[in-house]
């Protein structure tokens, strides 16, 4: 009976770990860890670099009902605004943590630029918020998902919390940037 | 005895069942989370800052100088029946990404009577690749088949409305008008060429062609900003 009960509890236990695996894969995250000390918690602490397709982002990070204010930047490493606004959005990640604000850098970087550009690019800046990469190669049929009003040029910024949300096709300063933010606050 | 071992295997069958009641309400969570909301795609709309042409506006002409130093209208082409105007530039990886195909598009569609006029919209002081030293040697190395002009004084690409490279507006001459018939991208993946599925730009050419309604008029696709 003992014996029986163990089986059927590791069995149990088994079955709900492949479901979690499961998950995981429909998510299609590929993720290169950049840190060995993976810490726990924040869920957009920057660890790894997950590669997403615009399906899998919209519905992990676009659609929180949280009362934290997400701000999600599109950026890329070539792209010259986009690198010279990153340290507003870092100071404002840094600035407002304890105010439930939350920065997602959204990489629109070539995927096999990950590890020679992107990685020692974050490495090199220090960049504390998290980063994922946007690999959809069809971008006309996600940009108007983004928001109708997006061009395709990068930087473009979203910032949003739970239905309220504000689409930006422009660069920031920080002083530009906390005064959105506070629309949001 | 008996009594002691049911009880200890009741136990770990209430254990089993709560860990299992558990790993579906981290489940549940996960599925809340993914879950569509259409209502919270709502958008608060910017006060509108969107400039440029649309579709059927009549387009400016202008006078640009090429990278072989001579000035460029779209008037000097008697002969055409129109123009692709692709506003490109010197080191944008899309932009890049984009040259070979640049080029085949005005080879397929100039005997047409749809020629490429590039125009690098891109102010080099802000953009240091962007000069015309550096756009001639551009034309050079890619081999450019097309006009490659620079808008010195960035009112072109203003007028138009670009604000990315690459950004393509396709012109259709109609009583001495050049009128914009489509904008937006080149093909549908700016990546890779040969993934390419729908040649949005191509197509529309072909419509235009075959005296057709265009199709797809718009479409969007990622680009570096352009430098003002």
């Amino acid at each position: 009976m003992k014996l029986l009960s163990i089986i059927l509890y590791v069995f149990l236990f088994q079955s709900c770990a492949d479901k979690k695996a499961d998950l995981k894969i429909n998510e299609t995250v590929s993720e290169i860890a950049i840190k060995e000390n993976l810490s726990k918690g924040n869920q957009f602490e920057n660890t790894k670099i997950a590669s997403l397709n615009f399906e899998a982002l919209q519905q992990k990070f676009f659609q929180k009902k949280t009362d934290s204010i997400y701000i999600i930047n599109f950026w890329a490493t070539w792209c010259k605004p986009c690198v010279k606004e990153l340290p507003a959005f870092e100071k404002i990640a840094s600035d407002y943590s304890n105010k439930k604000v939350k920065v997602l850098l959204v990489s629109l970087d070539f995927p096999d630029k990950i590890e020679t550009q992107v990685v020692p690019f974050m490495k090199n800046n220090n960049i504390k918020s998290e980063v994922v990469l946007l690999d959809d190669a069809d971008a006309n049929s996600w940009i108007p998902k983004v928001s109708p009003e997006w061009s395709g040029a990068i930087p473009a910024t979203i910032i949003y919390k739970k239905e309220n949300r504000k689409f930006y096709e422009r660069s920031f300063t920080f002083e530009e940037l906390e005064s959105e933010l506070k629309i949001f606050l | 005895m008996k009594t002691k071992n049911i009880f200890i295997g009741l136990s770990l069958l209430a254990i089993a069942i709560i860990t299992l009641g558990s790993c579906k309400n981290e489940q549940r969570k996960v599925n809340d989370e993914v879950a569509i909301n259409e209502s919270s795609t709502k958008t608060i709309l910017e006060k509108p800052v969107l400039k440029g042409y649309a579709i059927g506006d009549e387009a400016t002409d202008f006078k640009l100088k090429d990278v072989n130093g001579k000035m460029v209208s779209l008037s000097d082409y008697k002969d055409a029946k129109g123009f692709i105007v692709i506003f490109t530039c010197n080191t944008c990886p899309f932009a890049v990404a984009s040259e070979e195909r640049i080029v085949a598009l005005d080879k397929e569609f100039k005997p047409k009577g749809y020629p490429v006029i590039a125009i690098n919209p891109n102010n080099p002081e802000v953009q240091p690749d962007d000069t015309f030293v550096l756009m001639q040697e551009k034309a050079k190395e890619a081999g450019f088949t097309f006009p490659y002009l620079f808008d010195e004084s960035q009112t072109v690409y203003a007028k138009y409305g670009a604000t990315k490279t690459p950004h393509v507006y396709l012109l259709q001459k109609e009583d001495g008008k050049n009128i914009v018939k489509y904008i937006g991208a080149i093909d549908d993946n700016v990546r890779n060429a040969s993934a390419v599925k729908d040649r949005f730009l191509a197509n529309a050419v072909n419509e235009l062609l075959e005296g057709k309604e265009i199709t797809v008029k718009e479409t969007k696709a990622i680009g570096c900003s352009v430098k003002q």
